[in-house]
This record gives C-alpha cells, sequence and structure tokens, in this order.
C-alpha cells in the first residue's frame, strides 16, 4: 500500500500549489481521493470528526441502485426475447440489456463527469461526489432504445442548466436527473413515449405491442398483467423503474442507513394511495386510469423509482423535517392526478416531483416561519409583561 | 424544587482515555501567560510596563471599551514580556512567577450580608468581573449590565472532560460563598445543572435553583440549560460562569486572595500521566504535561471545542482539561467505502459502529474526508437540542444576512452548541467557526 501512495504522490507531484499544473489540482485530487482517504487533519472547530463523508453517502445511494439496475438489464433482454417469440437464459437476457445500458452509462458518466471536473477546475473547488449517483440515475429512467447522443445532450442540458447554472452542487433546485428526462421528454418527445419505444428493438417487430400498462389503461384498452407481475417489473417500461420489488429492496438500504428519508418515501406512498383511493371511489365509467386499483396505481409506472431515488435527493427536496411530509404527500398526490387526468402523458411523477422541486424551499420557508413566529410571540409577551 | 433538563437529541461520544480520579499538585509552572485571545473581543490597555514587579491579584490589563473589564495577575512574580503580533496587537502577556507567592489582600467579604452594589463594586474592581460570561455572543460580561440570570454547568457531557463535581469537592464552602455573590448579581435567579444520576453534594448547594440533567451531550452545555428554561430573547443579558470559577470568586470574598487555582483532567489516549493536576490558570503546559507520544495534538480544553496548543505553549485560562490525542495525518485506502474501518467512531448508519453505543473510540484528528457542498439534510437537527433550524442559521450566518440571524435565533447560540455539528455532519463543513462568524457581525452591528 505503501508504495502506491509513493506513485501517487509522485504523479500529484506537477499539480502541487506553485508548480504549473496547479490549476488541475482538483480533477487529481478527485481520483486520488477515490483510492484514499486523505492525511488532512482538523484545522478549525472541533478536533475530532465521524467518519461519514459525502462519498460514502453516495455510493451507497449506488448501491440502493444496484438492484433495480440489474433487474433492468435482464428485463430490458427479457422484453426483446419474448416479442421475438422466444425464452431468453437468465445470462442472455442480462447480456442483451447490458449491449444497451451499458453504453448508455459510459456516456452518462463520461460526459457528465467530464462537465463536472472541467467546473471544479474553473471554480477552484473539489469534484462533488452527487454526479456519482445522477450519472447512473439518468439512463436507468430513460427507455432502453434511446440514442447515445440524446443522453449526452440530456446530460449537459441537466449539468449546465439544471445544476452549474445555480451554482453548482447543492445549490440546485431541480433534481438533475429528473432533468435529463424532462429535456429529453419535452426536445424528443417521438422516442420518449409512445407504444414502440419501451422493449428493445419493438419497432423492428410489428404486431407486437410493447405498450406500458399506463400507456394501456390511458388508451382504454386491456392489460395483460397481472398484480404480481406489476409487482416484480416483469413488465415494460423505462430500464429500471419496473420492478417494485427491486426498488423496495434499495429503498430499503437508504433507510436502514438513514442516507434517504423514509418520511418523503412514507408520506409519498400515503399522498398516492389517498389520491388513487379518491378516484376509486368516484368510480367513473369508461375512464380505466380512475377504476385502476390504488394499490396497483403504486405499482406500475416510475412512481416507486420517483419516490424513493428522484424525490428523496436532499437537495432538490424539503429540508426540514415537517416540510418532508408535506413535500413527499404532495408528491404522490399530484403524481397519481397528472396520471389520470393528463391524456397526452400516462406517467405524471416526473412532473410531480419537478413541481414540488420548485415549491420545496416555499414549504421550507412556512415551516421555518412557524418557528420565528414562537420566536417573536416570546419576545412580545416579555415586552408586554415587563411595559 | 429542583427543575429537570431532559434532552433527546445529541451524542454521547465514548472515548478512550480518561482521566482517573486522582489529584496531584501540578509542578509549579515558571511563566504565567495572560492571552487575551482567552478572554474573547477583549482589547486589551496594559496597566504595567514590562519589568513591573507585581502581587497575585494586581491589575495586568483593563478592556479598550471598559475600564471595569480587568484581568489581574494570577501569580505573584514579574512581568516579563509583552509579546506581540501584527499590528502591534498583544498576543501574550507572560509573567515571571515567584517562588513563594504573595497576595494582595482585598478583605474578607459576607456577600449575603453586602449590598448588591457592594458585591458587584467588589467582584468587577478586583478582577473577577473577567470570570463572567455574557450570553449572547459569549464575550466577557459588561459591568453595566444587570442580566437576567445567572447560569452555572456542573455536569460536562462533552467527551473525555474533567468532572466538575470531583474539581470542587474540597472546596465546597468557596463554591456557596461564590454562589452567594453571584445572586447579588442578579435580579433572577442562579441555576446550577448537575448530573441528575449523582447524588452529589452539588445538590444542597444553596441560592440556587438545581437543574438536575440527563440526556446525551450537550445536555450540560449552558446553552442547553438556559434554552430549556428561560430563552434569550433580543436585548436580554444572561451571564455563565464556570463551576471553578465560581469557587475562585468565593475564595476571594472568604479569604481577600485570588487564588487562581485551576484544576487539569489530562485526557486522551496519548497522554500517559492522566491525572487531575492543580495549577495555576494559565500555567505552562508542560508544567501538567510531560510524557506523551509523538505525533499528538495538544488540546487546551475537550476534543469539540478546545484549543490546540504547542507543548512548550501555555494552557488556555479557562479550560479543565488538556486533551491529547494522536494526529491523523494518515492516509486510509478506499476509506470512504460504507461499513470499512468501523472502529472509527459514526453517527451515521454507514458505519456498523452504531451497533456499538457502549464502546469506548479511539480518535485522532483526522478529517476523514474533505469538505464538500452542503447536500445532506437532517442529521443536524438530530444533535441539535435546541428549537432552532442548524442549517438555516448556519446558512444565515454564512450570507451575513443580520435579521434572518436574529429571526432564526443566534442570541440562543454561541460555538460550543454547533460543536457536534462540527464533528458529525457530512460535508465537514466548519460549523462553530461560522457561528463565531455570525456571532461577530451581530457583535458589532447590533451590540
Amino acid at each position: 500500500m505503501n508504495w502506491i501512495r509513493q506513485k501517487i504522490d509522485q504523479v500529484k507531484e506537477p499539480f502541487e500549489p506553485g508548480n504549473k499544473l496547479e490549476k488541475y489540482r482538483p480533477a487529481i485530487n478527485a481520483l486520488d481521493t477515490f483510492l484514499f482517504v486523505p492525511d488532512h487533519t482538523t484545522k478549525k472547530g472541533a478536533h475530532i470528526r465521524d467518519a461519514v463523508d459525502l462519498k460514502r453517502t453516495m455510493i451507497t445511494v449506488v448501491i440502493a441502485l444496484i438492484p433495480a439496475l440489474v433487474f433492468g438489464m435482464w428485463n430490458a433482454g427479457y422484453q426483446h426475447y419474448i416479442q421475438l417469440g422466444e425464452t431468453p437464459a437468465i445470462l442472455e437476457a442480462i447480456l442483451h440489456g447490458a449491449y444497451k445500458i451499458v453504453p448508455m452509462i459510459v456516456v452518462s458518466y463520461g460526459v457528465g463527469l467530464g462537465l463536472e471536473f472541467a467546473f471544479a477546475i474553473m471554480r477552484g473547488h473539489e469534484v462533488n461526489e452527487g454526479y456519482l449517483v445522477t450519472g447512473l440515475l439518468i439512463p436507468m429512467i430513460m427507455p432502453i432504445d434511446i440514442p447515445l447522443w440524446m443522453v449526452a445532450l440530456s446530460v449537459i442540458f441537466a449539468v449546465l442548466i439544471g445544476k452549474e447554472a445555480f451554482g453548482g452542487t447543492g445549490m440546485n433546485i431541480l433534481n438533475p436527473a429528473l432533468t435529463a428526462r424532462a429535456f429529453a421528454f419535452f426536445a424528443y418527445p417521438t422516442y420518449m413515449s409512445g407504444n414502440k419505444i419501451w422493449v428493445s428493438e419493438a419497432s423492428n417487430v410489428d404486431s407486437i405491442s410493447g405498450e406500458t400498462i399506463l400507456g394501456s389503461l390511458a388508451a382504454n384498452k386491456e392489460i395483460g398483467y397481472n398484480t404480481a407481475e406489476m409487482f416484480t417489473g416483469i413488465i415494460p417500461g423505462s430500464i429500471s423503474e419496473t420492478s417494485t420489488l427491486c426498488i423496495a429492496a434499495g429503498a430499503l438500504i437508504l433507510i436502514l442507513t438513514k442516507v434517504g428519508s423514509w418520511r418523503i418515501i412514507l408520506s409519498g406512498l400515503i399522498g398516492a394511495a389517498v389520491m388513487g383511493l379518491i378516484f376509486n371511489a368516484l368510480n367513473i365509467e369508461g375512464n380505466g386510469l380512475t377504476n385502476f386499483p390504488w394499490y396497483q396505481h403504486i405499482i406500475v409506472g416510475g412512481f416507486a423509482f420517483g419516490i424513493v431515488f428522484m424525490a428523496t435527493d436532499p437537495v432538490s427536496a424539503a429540508q426540514t423535517t415537517r416540510g418532508k411530509w408535506i413535500y413527499g404527500f404532495l408528491i404522490g398526490l399530484f403524481g397519481i392526478m397528472i396520471r389520470v387526468f393528463n391524456p397526452a402523458y400516462p406517467e405524471g411523477i416526473m412532473l410531480s416531483i419537478l413541481l414540488l422541486n420548485v415549491f420545496a424551499p416555499t414549504i421550507d420557508h412556512y415551516v421555518i416561519q412557524g418557528n420565528v413566529k414562537k420566536r417573536q410571540n416570546r419576545l412580545q409577551m416579555k415586552t408586554v409583561k415587563t411595559a | 424544587m429542583p427543575t429537570d433538563v431532559k434532552i433527546k437529541k445529541g451524542l454521547r461520544l465514548n472515548l478512550k482515555g480518561e482521566a482517573t480520579k486522582t489529584f496531584e499538585q501540578a509542578e509549579k509552572s515558571k511563566t504565567i501567560a495572560l492571552r487575551p485571545a482567552n478572554f474573547y473581543s477583549l482589547v486589551p490597555k496594559m496597566v504595567l510596563k514590562e519589568g513591573a514587579k507585581l502581587k497575585a491579584g494586581d491589575e495586568v490589563f483593563f478592556s479598550k471599551y471598559s475600564d471595569k473589564t480587568r484581568v489581574v495577575s494570577p501569580v505573584s512574580g514579574t512581568l516579563k514580556e509583552v509579546r506581540r503580533g501584527a499590528k502591534r496587537k498583544i498576543l501574550d502577556v507572560i509573567i515571571e512567577a515567584d517562588e513563594t507567592q504573595e497576595y494582595k489582600d482585598f478583605g474578607v467579604m459576607d456577600p449575603l450580608k453586602s449590598d448588591s452594589s457592594e458585591v458587584k463594586e467588589r467582584i468587577f474592581s478586583t478582577g473577577l468581573g473577567i470570570l463572567l460570561n455574557q450570553r449572547p455572543y459569549n464575550v466577557p460580561a459588561n459591568a453595566d449590565d444587570t442580566p437576567k440570570a445567572i447560569y452555572i454547568s456542573a455536569y460536562n457531557t462533552a467527551p473525555l472532560t474533567g468532572s466538575a463535581e470531583f474539581i470542587l469537592k474540597d472546596r465546597v464552602e468557596f463554591f456557596q460563598a461564590g454562589i452567594n455573590a453571584l445572586t447579588k448579581l442578579t435580579g433572577g435567579i442562579v441555576y446550577l445543572g448537575v448530573d441528575k444520576q449523582s447524588a452529589s453534594f452539588l445538590k444542597d448547594i444553596e441560592n440556587v435553583e438545581v437543574l438536575n440533567i440527563s440526556g446525551p451531550h450537550p445536555a450540560g452545555n449552558v446553552g442547553t440549560l438556559i434554552h430549556e428554561t428561560e430563552p434569550m430573547n433580543r436585548g436580554e443579558r444572561v451571564w455563565t460562569v464556570n463551576p471553578e470559577d465560581v469557587a475562585i470568586i468565593g475564595e476571594q470574598f472568604k479569604t481577600g486572595k485570588y487564588n487562581a487555582q485551576r484544576t487539569v483532567a489530562v485526557t486522551g489516549t496519548s497522554a500517559k500521566n492522566r491525572l487531575y493536576f492543580k495549577t495555576i490558570a494559565g500555567s505552562e503546559v508542560k508544567s501538567v504535561l510531560k510524557d506523551f507520544e509523538d505525533n499528538s495534538r495538544i488540546i487546551s480544553g475537550n476534543v469539540l471545542t478546545g484549543e490546540k496548543v504547542e507543548a512548550d505553549g501555555y494552557l488556555n485560562f479557562f479550560a479543565n482539561e488538556l486533551t491529547v490525542i494522536p494526529e491523523g495525518n494518515e492516509y486510509r485506502m478506499f476509506g470512504w467505502l460504507p461499513f470499512k474501518d468501523n472502529n472509527i467512531h459514526s453517527m451515521s448508519k454507514t458505519s456498523l459502529s452504531w451497533l456499538f453505543p457502549k464502546k469506548k473510540y479511539e480518535v485522532n484528528t483526522n478529517i476523514n474526508g474533505e469538505e464538500r457542498a452542503l447536500v445532506v439534510t437532517g442529521e443536524m437537527e438530530e444533535v441539535m437540542p435546541l428549537d432552532i433550524f442548524p442549517m438555516q442559521l448556519i446558512k444565515a450566518c454564512m450570507a451575513g444576512d443580520i435579521e434572518k440571524m436574529e429571526s432564526l435565533g443566534i442570541y440562543e447560540v454561541v460555538p460550543e452548541d454547533f460543536a457536534l455539528i462540527d464533528y458529525t455532519n457530512t460535508s465537514k463543513i466548519e460549523a462553530q467557526s461560522i457561528i463565531r462568524s455570525g456571532l461577530d457581525i451581530m457583535l458589532t452591528e447590533v451590540g
């Protein structure tokens, strides 16, 4: 281990302050700190520090994403083969999925991290680890056949306009991964919706329908899947959002490690259930989406993935405890509402989260105002008493 | 009737290297340093010149802004040197101590039988005023104020700290006399925080309202006690006193002598002789610490709020402990992986250390990461028992937004209330120094 360290120190030499490559220090530091936790000691404040850091937190999210990612690969291959009338072996299915998905991940990380490094060098700060999660999330929520250049453009838009324009990590208002998806969705609608995009290479096969459940419901067609299939996720959809089971496993990791807010996840589920129950109670005839059972609303479409991995992004979510309850609940509520009322686009969770991202600071403002009011009242009481 | 102060939010850090509860007389310190930096915001004006002879209790310097804020010499001897820094700022005033100590005689006074104005006059004219701290801002008390209450916390919940109960056990009489004097300074109550679990003599102290403290750190912080009893409002003043300083005040009233005895618990895994040393405030570090490991950090105070000092430097005037822990200037390969290096304590559930809440940890000064943007939310609240939004207040301080700081409760906090946030936050931001800078802005703009 020591000789590795010495080698790295040698490589880093020209980047040290005062040397000619000093400007590029954040880039080399980012690579170095992935091998070694630096030898920095405390200078101000408390002399000792907790073992946790942002790298550890972000890697935990990446680990939580792995079940959904692997399942997404398998499902992409499986859906592809069954439309051809074949039943693939597990490995065969995963290989087909990986063949499609791995290049997307490479493009997403390559372009996104390139930009992150460039901004870190330009602004002279260290590279933030947030993109490790964002860069994996972006391919996971795209349709399987999306061209790689669209992934690259979406990433550029998300990082530049969604994040850096607002001041970089920690300052962005919208969730960057969803910003990327929203960009692709509005810029290239033919690649992002319809009934031929959800199964790998479906457009080459005639007369086979690879429609999503929500798509079928919006068109008032019969759906050919049962609840168990919806829950395990052996259905067409965006790459990693289909399996509620694998997402639940990820959610468990996030909640147990306290990296994700259980409050947002739980209140989101409650919000969705409430809206679903309201629609079920209305019992409107001839509308497949309103009569779709509320518990199935929760397990189909991107709802589960959105509420677990997107809504819990701490930067764009509400920051106060009470705010998180309100924020999560409204995401669930609006998610199902948009899904049912928007005929052009059957899935509402993306728009719902982006909408609440915008309102999160307002929610926090009113929660904090409660605390400020308490303080003012205390002062007022005091002044009245002494007067 | 004693009041209970019970908090749930916080963190009890169990660290290795506690001091054994045995007193030992420290070696006599040849020189003593009075450092204006120990009395935050005080700008000194010297009374004596270098070479002057003085007795213990003689005035050495006073505040440029109030001649009633005086700092007197803890020892008799010769004013050896006034060390100055940039712009001739006074850094240290070094006093060479005599072999045998001579004390200035202030005369005996029974505070209970005296007028409050007499007691106040005595405290501030004889230099005891510097032992009183003012909230808000955590600065020396102003003689022209009458605080709404006075707080003493005799239960330090921070890790590796000296036990006030043990330090005071043979000075109960002086402590009581000090309390009696303090009651004359306020129109309100003198509060004394004690450990609820212990059945100590502190619970029988008279003329105070005893607060029975229970819960994790920062339960014993004065800020927590104030918040749980009479929260601070804008324009109010509260004074706080360290328990041992109460005894120093009491002794001066009872005997007429200013005996600035400071008991220092030497703690931390890198210190070899971990005992309670009796010395004089501002003594040389080497008078209490001889034997310690190489590559260590010496902290005058505790690991959360203490001040870094050198082995040939001087003790912080107020600190009751000297903590010596290893410097953590080592690389750790892949140390950022979750559930790796579980021997390093973490409050986060991404380490297995939470499974062993009773385990005692060895700590060093490694940051365990690098500073990052504020991303994670909700974690600061877990160690903040005060009814305050810590992250929002920190951001207001960073922005220097006076109105926002005020509405979010800046008057109710001092840096030490944010020490656990320093320790636990994922982004490794320096919460204490940010709060200090916010307080500095308030101090100059609002006062």
